[in-house]
């Protein structure tokens, strides 16, 4: 399978790499990026960016082992992040978590991210999302949603087509 | 009775106020910048000349401004540091990590008045001769990302940014950076080496002080985004006078993050010292109080890193009173929330984020919440905080899932002081034994009867039971 980056993208990564002095800083912008476009960062993704940086592969691979946020497999068109940590967890977001596997058929006992069959839905704990006031927070791909009840949480869910 | 004293939140929440630079404008926003670059060097006694940099950085170290981001550190003293000698260029990184487990504050800055920020780093680079600067954002905030791109391009469309800003020869240009989930960027050196490109593994410090070889082995600053805009109001109002808001030492006011088993969770910004732990909680203009029926438990008082209050604790405050040093016991409800007594009572105020347990709550599930943020955030690059931090957080998860021993509580006391006083690189070390000591010190006989009920149980059950935790504990291994 080749992989190509559309020549508007491209654009839009250069740049982002004159923000910086050294390119190589430009590494996780470049990553957002292309996992925003692509939806995840495959191989081929990692050795475009070395390439356009001017790095090793394993510097660019490294990164997308380390960080939480980069996906080095598909994952669902939705991806619901439910926030784990403790004022969620003193929220109702364990059972919040296991009402959001159950009901699309996951197995909330499963650590890491899981993926529904018909790769619509991702759920996963996520650490702490800086909204601990409004417990439990999740997030669905870039939205925010707040003190979620298990009715909102079905409201959400109904209105992901 | 206690209020909100609002200097930082002042616009943030009224209604009509938005996040775009219009309206921001119409609030007296960026006034404050364009007198700073008019000012003007200051002919001193002895002949010599201070420059507007040098007067504006005197004004931030009269303010006894200390960090927002967690050490609270005095801002005047960390920009005294920077090596203004070393002819390579000075850095400045706005840390909008806000990743500490309970601190919602900066997330409120970002979006409802990032101009207020962007004001407050341009007077901050200024002051250093900074040219080029960032926010580092977490990368769970695209929202905020976003409107600080959108607010940053607006500034420079009204060149308050960029060359020649308003035609007084500074130039400075700030670009948004994003991280990716590792919570361990918000450490100062962890977040320089994370803006490089790499993984973001903290520097061993001496000699990586930031102020002398921090970004590209430049000296960099690198403040909190609730500290750089208390610059703001300083270069307002003056050293001084900021200083006499708050308590000694203790100066200008804090955002508190306050979440948990209250009625009103929330933000609350107050003036550093003027308002107790007890009155953020009970108080209707903060907490408004447990929800019904409900007893207080236990208290984190600044941020999950920090060692828990139990309810009924007292400590010795020294304090003065009419001149003279006295010692006081007060109870933890009445400890002034502000960095001195919390430090006097063996805690701290850290990222200002106040969660509150009742006794509704296990307080043993609670630390294996806590420790298991702390396993997955790890590093790894230190032995005993790579390890240390998954022993601690698999003992607290058989001790949560039936598996528990009676020796347990010890086990955990012991990883937890043979983690911190300097054997990591930095100080997520102490982070994450911090909460450890703190629950299991005070808590003792909580820990030691669950494993000990979980002992009785298999005793009882028998080999049953034994296969039966065999095969869990099988599936726990697989995880
Ligand atoms: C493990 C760890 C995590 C931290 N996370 C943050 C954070 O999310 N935000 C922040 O501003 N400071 C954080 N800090 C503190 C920073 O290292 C640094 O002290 C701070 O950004 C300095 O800014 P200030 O002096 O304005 O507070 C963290 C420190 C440690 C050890
Ligand atoms: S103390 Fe922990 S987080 Fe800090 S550098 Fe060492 S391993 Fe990494
Ligand atoms: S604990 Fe869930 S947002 Fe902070």
């Amino acid at each position: 399978m080749s992989f190509s980056v559309p020549a508007k993208l491209e654009t839009e990564i250069d740049e982002l790499i004159t923000h910086y002095p050294v390119k190589r800083s430009a590494s996780l912008m470049v990553l957002h990026a292309l996992q925003e476009h692509f939806g995840w960062i495959s191989q081929a993704a990692v050795e475009w960016t070395a390439k356009k940086l001017g790095l090793q592969p394993i510097n660019v691979y490294e990164l997308v082992t380390f960080y939480p946020m980069f996906r080095q497999q598909p994952v669902g068109k939705y991806q619901i992040k439910v926030c784990r940590t403790l004022s969620c967890a003193l929220g109702g977001s364990y059972a919040l978590h296991k009402h959001f596997c159950d009901k699309l058929g996951l197995d909330a006992h499963k650590h890491g991210v899981q993926t529904t069959k018909d790769g619509r839905f991702s759920v996963e704990f996520v650490e702490c999302l800086a909204s601990c006031g409004t417990a439990p927070v999740i997030m669905i791909n870039e939205d925010f949603y707040e003190g979620v009840s298990r009715a909102k949480a079905e409201e959400i869910v109904s209105q992901c087509k | 009775m206690p209020s909100e004293y609002k200097l930082i939140l002042k616009h943030a929440d009224q209604p009509g106020y938005t996040p775009d630079i219009e309206c921001y404008l119409k609030h007296g926003g960026y006034e404050v910048l364009k007198k700073a670059l008019a000012m003007q060097p200051l002919d001193l006694p002895d002949g010599k000349r201070k420059s507007p940099q040098e007067q504006l950085r005197d004004e931030v170290m009269k303010s006894g401004l200390r960090g927002r981001g967690g050490a609270g550190f005095s801002c005047g003293l960390k920009w005294s540091f920077v090596d203004r000698r070393s002819g390579k260029p000075i850095y400045l990184i706005c840390n909008a990590d806000e990743s500490e487990p309970g601190t919602f504050k900066d997330r409120q800055i970002i979006h409802k008045d990032p101009h207020q920020l962007i004001e407050g780093m341009i007077l901050s680079c200024f002051a250093n001769d900074v040219k080029l600067a960032y926010i580092y954002i977490r990368g769970e905030m695209p929202q905020g990302a976003k409107l600080l791109n959108k607010a940053l391009a607006e500034a420079r469309a009204k060149n308050l940014l960029g060359k020649n800003i308003l035609g007084s020869g500074y130039d400075l240009e700030i670009h948004v950076h994003r991280g990716a989930g590792a919570y361990i960027c918000g450490e100062e050196t962890g977040l320089i080496e994370s803006l490089e490109g790499k993984r973001p593994y903290p520097r061993i410090k001496p000699p990586y002080f930031p102020a002398v070889l921090g970004l590209y082995m430049c000296p960099t600053i690198v403040n909190n985004v609730e500290t750089l805009c208390n610059v703001k109001h300083i270069v307002a109002m003056g050293g001084a006078e900021f200083a006499k808001l708050g308590t000694p030492n203790n100066t200008g006011t804090r955002i508190v993050s306050l979440s948990g088993h209250v009625k009103r969770p929330g933000y609350y910004e107050i003036e550093v010292g003027k308002v107790t732990i007890g009155e953020l909680i009970n108080d209707p203009n903060f907490g408004g109080g447990l929800r019904d029926g409900r007893k207080l438990k236990a208290v984190i008082p600044g941020g999950s890193s920090a060692k828990v209050l139990k309810a009924g604790e007292k400590f010795k405050l020294k304090r003065k009173v009419d001149g003279k040093d006295v010692e006081q016991e007060v109870d933890m409800l009445d400890l002034p929330y502000d960095f001195d007594s919390l430090l006097q009572a063996g805690t701290m105020s850290g990222s200002s984020a106040i969660i509150v347990m009742d006794d509704s709550v296990d307080i043993v599930e609670a630390l294996a919440n806590i420790s298991e943020f702390y396993a997955h955030e790890s590093c790894g690059q230190c032995t005993p905080c790579r390890e240390g931090s998954l022993w601690m957080s698999k003992a607290l998860h058989r001790l949560t899932h039936g598996e528990g021993r009676k020796t347990d509580a010890d086990y955990l006391e012991k990883i937890a002081n043979n983690i911190p006083g300097g054997r990591t690189i930095c100080a997520f070390g102490e982070a994450c034994s911090w909460p450890v000591q703190s629950f299991v010190a005070k808590f003792k006989d909580e820990f030691v009867a669950k494993g000990a009920a979980d002992e009785a149980k298999r005793a009882q059950n028998g080999v049953a039971s034994n296969s039966a935790a065999a095969k869990r504990r099988e599936t726990v291994a697989a995880h």
